[in-house]
C-alpha cells in the first residue's frame, strides 16, 4: 500500500494542490470570519470576548491533532523504515508549532478579560506549554541531523515522549481543579453549545486545518526538493 | 453597527487583537515556507544548468525532476 504514496509517485499532486487548497482556504476562512465577528451572538456570561473561542480553540485542536499524526506517523515509519513517512511528519510539524503558540497567545488574551490574568501555571496551560517544547525539540532535532538515520531516531523518540503529554493536555480540566473551563464539545456524549456558536466554530476549525494542510504540502514539495538537490550533487 | 463590531462592549481590543496575531502568524508561517521553497528552487534550476547534456538527459528521463521544472516555469 505505501508504495502509492511514494514521493515520486505522489509529486504531481502534491505540487499541483497548493493553490486550489488555498483557494478553498481563503473561502471557508471568509466565512468563518464573518461567523464568528459579526454573526455570532455574545455569551451570557463571558459577552463579546467569547468570540476569542473561534480562534483559541481550533488552533488548540489542530496543533493536538497535527502531534498525534507526527507520533502515529514516526513509529509506523520507523517500524516499517519507511522514509517517506518521516518527510510527512517533517512537513506537518511547522504549522502544529504556529497553531500551539496560537492557542497560547490567544488563550492568553482570553484570560486577561475573564480570569483577570494573563497567565496562571493552570494545568491545561502548563500542558500545552509543555507540548510547545516538545514541537521546538522535534523541529530543532531534524535542524541538528538532517535526513539520516539517527534524526529518525530521535525524532520518533521525542514524539512518543511527547504524547504522553496529550492526554494529559485532553483530561487536564477533569483531572485537576484549574481556572481553564471544561470541554464544552464532546463527540461521545454531544456538546453543550449553542448551534450558533457550533457553526462558526467548526467553519473556523475547518478552515485551520486547511491551512495547516496547504503548509503542510508547501513544505512537503520543498523537502523533496531539497532532497532532488542533493541527488543532482551526486550526479 | 460598525463601532459596535468594533468595540464589542469594551472587550473590542482584546478580540481583535486575538484574530489579528492569528492572522498574522497564518501571513508569517505562509511566507517562510514560501520563501523556503523558491529558495530551494531556484537551487535546483541553477544546479540543473550546470550539468553537461548528457548528465541533464538523465536527470529529466525522472518523473519528478520534469514536473519539478515544470513547477518552476509557472512561479
Amino acid at each position: 500500500m505505501f508504495k502509492y504514496f511514494e514521493p515520486n509517485k505522489i509529486f504531481s499532486i502534491t505540487s499541483r494542490a497548493p493553490k486550489y487548497v488555498l483557494l478553498l482556504f481563503v473561502i471557508i476562512l471568509s466565512i468563518g470570519l464573518t461567523e464568528a465577528l459579526i454573526f455570532s451572538p455574545e455569551d451570557y456570561k463571558q459577552g463579546h470576548s467569547v468570540r476569542i473561542m473561534y480562534v483559541h480553540v481550533p488552533a488548540a485542536w489542530t496543533s493536538l491533532g497535527i502531534f498525534s499524526a507526527i507520533t502515529f506517523l514516526s513509529i509506523i515509519g520507523y517500524i516499517f523504515k519507511i522514509r517517506n513517512l518521516f518527510l510527512i511528519s517533517k512537513s506537518l510539524a511547522p504549522s502544529g508549532l504556529v497553531f500551539n503558540i496560537i492557542a497560547l497567545v490567544t488563550g492568553s488574551i482570553w484570560g486577561k478579560p475573564t480570569w483577570g490574568t494573563w497567565w496562571a501555571w493552570d494545568a491545561r496551560i502548563t500542558s500545552m506549554l509543555i507540548l510547545v517544547l516538545f514541537y521546538i525539540m522535534y523541529l530543532v532535532a531534524w535542524r541538528i541531523y538532517e535526513n539520516n538515520e539517527k534524526a529518525f531516531k530521535i525524532t520518533t523518540i521525542i514524539t512518543i515522549l511527547g504524547i504522553i503529554n496529550v492526554p494529559i493536555i485532553k483530561y487536564s480540566v477533569d483531572w485537576w481543579n484549574t481556572l481553564h473551563q471544561p470541554s464544552s464539545i464532546n463527540i461521545l456524549s454531544g456538546s453543550s453549545i449553542h448551534v450558533s456558536m457550533l457553526f462558526p466554530l467548526l467553519t473556523m476549525t475547518a478552515a485551520f486545518a486547511l491551512f495547516s494542510l496547504l503548509i503542510f504540502l508547501m513544505k512537503y514539495n520543498t523537502e523533496l526538493i531539497k532532497i532532488k538537490n542533493k541527488g543532482l550533487d551526486r550526479l | 453597527m460598525i463601532n459596535e463590531i468594533l468595540l464589542m462592549d469594551g472587550y473590542g481590543l482584546y478580540v481583535w487583537t486575538a484574530f489579528v496575531f492569528t492572522l498574522l502568524s497564518f501571513v508569517s508561517l505562509y511566507l517562510v515556507i514560501k520563501i523556503q521553497y523558491i529558495k530551494e528552487t531556484n537551487k535546483f534550476v541553477s544546479k540543473f544548468g550546470t550539468l553537461n547534456s548528457e548528465r541533464s538527459a538523465f536527470a529529466k528521463s525522472q518523473k519528478i525532476n520534469r514536473e519539478i521544472l515544470y513547477n518552476i516555469s509557472k512561479i
